[in-house]
């Protein structure tokens, strides 16, 4: 089968674990697969070459999403797509498992991350907050200036201000495999990813380069 | 920890550890590598606290040369090699930091054994 891109997984939680020289990990256990294509996407029919899986069991669907995986006969709950150049031999209903990672593989990491609300400058962008004391009032956690004056008579776009902060698509690259169990379903990745536990999660392999 | 991963990560418990209490003198034979060597280093002492869980430990205190030494040792680490109880102390505290501020010969006099 053509290279297989990515899977998706939920994330279950953190914990550590020893490795073979004794050392502490900090890992992120993740449910991941089986997964299904539901669709494979073409140069001809959209354009460009991609895979689209699915994971998890829907409890109800809508009449759209029943047709779009009629040819699955499954459920799916959760679709993404991956982006691959060799769709060679890849079917609808072909099953992808952990067994595409093995411990050592470096991945990339997506998901939601936590929502934090409305937060202020401090908590958003790391701002330092004004003077605790000489004589202050009710600057403890206030931005500071914005901008000048006269000129440029405005506040510039992309100025950081408080905001919502949080519940944004976060990618967290180049995380290690740690464990890839196929009997269990489960990824064990070295360090944290973004999101709550039961978040659904997008891993990949990693698109860095970089060290192996 | 926000949730129990326990069944998730298979942890046996290490036979070569005895079961261990707060007040208890133990020695722990830990194994660290000098060079290309490995050794085993016993650090012998006082239980002052016991962490249960998946990332469960103890710390283990020691007066060496007048100055005290705290050693935390996880239980599912596999650089322990044998833990044994020397004497169970009876205490009445989970955590034993009282024992910081006292002289040896003090918490000698707090840990006199059971009987």
């Amino acid at each position: 089968m053509a290279k297989i891109a990515g899977i998706i997984g939920k994330k279950l939680g953190m914990t550590q674990i020893f490795d073979d020289a004794g050392n502490l990990q900090p890992v992120t256990a993740v449910e991941a697969g089986p997964c299904y294509v539901a669709q494979v996407k073409t140069v001809g029919k959209d354009g460009y070459t991609a895979i689209q899986i699915g994971f998890g069991l829907a409890k109800k669907l809508n009449s759209p999403e029943k047709g779009h995986l009629k040819s699955t006969g499954r459920q799916l709950k959760h679709l993404r797509e991956f982006r691959v150049s060799d769709i060679e031999g890849v079917e609808v209903g072909h099953a992808i498992d952990v067994s595409i990672f093995k411990p050592g593989d470096r991945v990339d990491v997506v998901g939601i991350s936590k929502g934090r609300g409305f937060q202020g400058g401090m908590k958003r962008h790391g701002f330092g907050g004004g003077p605790k004391t000489h004589g202050q009032s009710d600057r403890g956690r206030a931005p500071g200036s914005i901008g000048g004056t006269t000129y440029p008579g405005r506040v510039y776009k992309g100025q950081r201000m408080a905001g919502h902060m949080g519940n944004a698509r976060i990618t967290v690259r180049n995380l290690q495999v740690v464990e890839a169990d196929v009997n269990r379903n489960l990824l064990l990745l070295k360090g944290a990813v973004p999101g709550a536990d039961n978040g659904v999660l997008e891993i990949r392999k990693t698109s860095k380069g970089g060290r192996k | 920890m926000s949730k129990d991963l326990k069944w998730l990560v298979s942890q046996e418990p290490n036979p070569n550890i005895a079961p261990l209490a707060p007040g208890a003198t133990v020695k722990v034979g830990y194994r660290i590598k000098e060079g290309d060597k490995e050794r085993t280093q016993n650090f012998q002492g006082l239980v002052i606290r016991v962490r249960n869980g998946t990332a469960g430990s103890f710390t283990v205190r020691q007066v060496l040369y007048g100055i005290g030494v705290e050693r935390t040792f996880f239980f599912a680490s596999p650089k322990i090699e044998r833990v044994e109880v020397i004497q169970q102390g009876r205490v009445r505290r989970a955590r034993l930091y009282y024992l910081r501020g006292m002289s040896a010969k003090a918490s000698r006099a707090k840990l006199r054994s059971k009987d």
